[in-house]
């Protein structure tokens, strides 16, 4: 097991995320963030808190449970479901920024999109991520990367937040065997 | 998460709370933007209803749909559960045409589980009622509803007083909801007349009264059970009259009930025997609201038994 991304850097990483999103959209008043529970959802909130640091002002945040619209229900137990939380403003001809912690295969984001469907149609779909560990099974692309991490898609990646864990870290770990 | 829902003796309290916190969930998302979910999409319920009902099935029908699944309804007029077809061969039936879930209401008691441990299907069954015995989901929507409006902060029912009044001897919703409080920690209270107690009654783990004045000033809510009127030729009553003046909840009683007390009713119910119009149409009453936490509820359900696989726990 190693440290692959230390707190400082997911600090600096969220920070550097906050500042392409605010270049990319021209400014924060287009830009809706959404984060997929669980921590895509912190994630999210100190995006937005990095973003209203630097723009000065609050930007529209929420959260998007995407459980229902996963392709492998049926191959799980049932999860327990995550409130979605979508700003009072909603989401329709905004600038909506997808909020997850690891891109992997592409799934949870293929659902977030089918999710975002029922919700309403918005300008652009942007999509953010702590780390990146590539193995994607479907045509799906980060705009936002906190770190490229080159795994073997045996290998377990595990992102911690002080929200959820109590300490800042991304562990690689070996495939148990 | 088992694969049938029965009675409530077939859940822990942390698979009821897992229903209950799920259900939470589904209301805030149904009352969002996200009506229609597509979790069952391709899934096939029937709801076989061999006993007269509308807001169980149309419930259960709401919530299937809202997730996605097809629906298929199956009621003993018109079918040939009314020739006398067996409901194993009803059920053999329905295997053949690949449902995935059957929903059960029966006058029999123990028709769903017969149907479950019969071997003859093999999809979830999920009890709607089978005749005195239980009605799970009742139940669920009942603690819901009772959750939402009076827990002290706490996630279970814990320190709360409820009373069930009404004919508790031909009453499934009372089965299920005395074991369904009472293991999410509140206390219940039976109010009936002798002769609408079951006997063994002694042996629930639920206290029992007489006098419904003494009790409705303590509890947190009230749910009142229909008196069926079909059954008032048995001699379990000496008049409609001295009951709804013993048992009934009218305006009086209404007004000695606690601060946030709220009233509740299965449904259907009689105007003017078991519970007074002023009370049924009153703020404390949260019947209809009861129908509405039913679908949420009901989805739920559908949601734990159906969409995962059944080889792991939740």
């Amino acid at each position: 097991m190693s440290v692959a991304l230390p707190a400082p850097d997911i600090s600096r990483a969220i920070t550097r995320i906050a500042h392409e999103i605010l270049e990319r959209n021209l400014g924060s008043e287009t830009v809706t963030l959404l984060g997929i529970p669980t921590r895509g959802a912190h994630l999210a909130l100190r995006i937005a808190d990095a973003i209203e640091l630097i723009a000065g002002k609050p930007v529209e945040c929420g959260t998007l449970d995407i459980t229902m619209h996963r392709d492998d229900l049926r191959l799980r137990a049932p999860r327990a479901l995550a409130p979605t939380r979508i700003p009072p403003s909603g989401i329709e001809n905004r600038n909506v920024v997808l909020i997850d912690d690891v891109l992997f295969s592409g799934r949870t984001i293929r659902a977030a999109l089918d999710a975002l469907g029922e919700v309403g149609r918005p300008r652009t779909v942007q999509l953010a991520v702590l780390v990146d560990r590539g193995h994607r099974q479907l045509p799906i692309k980060a705009d936002y990367v906190g770190k490229n991490l080159p795994t073997s898609p045996q290998q377990i990646i595990k992102v911690h937040l002080s929200e959820t864990d109590g300490v800042d870290e991304v562990l690689l770990e070996e495939a148990s065997k | 998460m088992m694969r049938h829902l029965l009675s409530i003796s077939d859940l822990t309290k942390s698979d009821a709370l897992s229903i209950l916190n799920t259900a939470e969930t589904l209301a805030r998302a149904s009352d969002g933007p996200m009506k229609k979910l597509p979790t069952l999409r391709g899934r096939t319920i029937v709801n076989l209803f061999a006993e007269d009902s509308t807001r169980t099935r149309i419930s259960f029908e709401a919530a299937a749909k809202r997730l996605s699944a097809d629906v298929i309804n199956f009621s003993a007029k018109g079918s040939s559960l009314s020739k006398g077809e067996s409901l194993k061969d009803t059920a053999q039936t329905l295997q053949a045409m690949g449902a995935d879930a059957v929903i059960i209401r029966h006058n029999a008691s123990g028709a769903a589980h017969t149907l479950a441990k019969g071997q003859w299907m093999s999809g979830s069954v999920i009890n709607a009622g089978d005749g005195t015995h239980e009605h799970p989901s009742q139940a669920l929507l009942d603690a819901f509803t009772i959750r939402k409006h009076c827990a002290r902060g706490n996630e279970d029912l814990s320190g709360l007083r409820i009373a069930i009044v009404g004919d508790i001897l031909h009453s499934r919703v009372a089965r299920s909801n005395v074991a369904l409080l009472t293991m999410l920690g509140a206390q219940v209270v039976l109010v009936a007349p002798p002769t609408l107690l079951p006997i063994g009654v002694a042996s629930w783990p639920a206290e029992v009264s007489y006098d419904f004045d003494s009790v409705i000033g303590e509890v947190d809510a009230v749910i009142m059970l229909r008196i069926q009127i079909e059954r008032m030729t048995e001699m379990y009553l000496p008049n409609a009259r001295e009951y709804s003046r013993f048992f009934g909840l009218d305006k009086d009683r209404l007004s000695t009930m606690r601060t946030n007390a709220i009233v509740m009713h299965p449904g259907p119910m009689n105007r003017g025997l078991e519970i007074s119009a002023e009370s049924a149409d009153s703020a404390r009453s949260v019947i209809v609201e009861q129908v509405k936490n039913g679908v949420s509820v009901r989805m739920a359900i559908l949601y734990l038994l159906l969409a995962g696989t059944q080889e792991l726990e939740i």
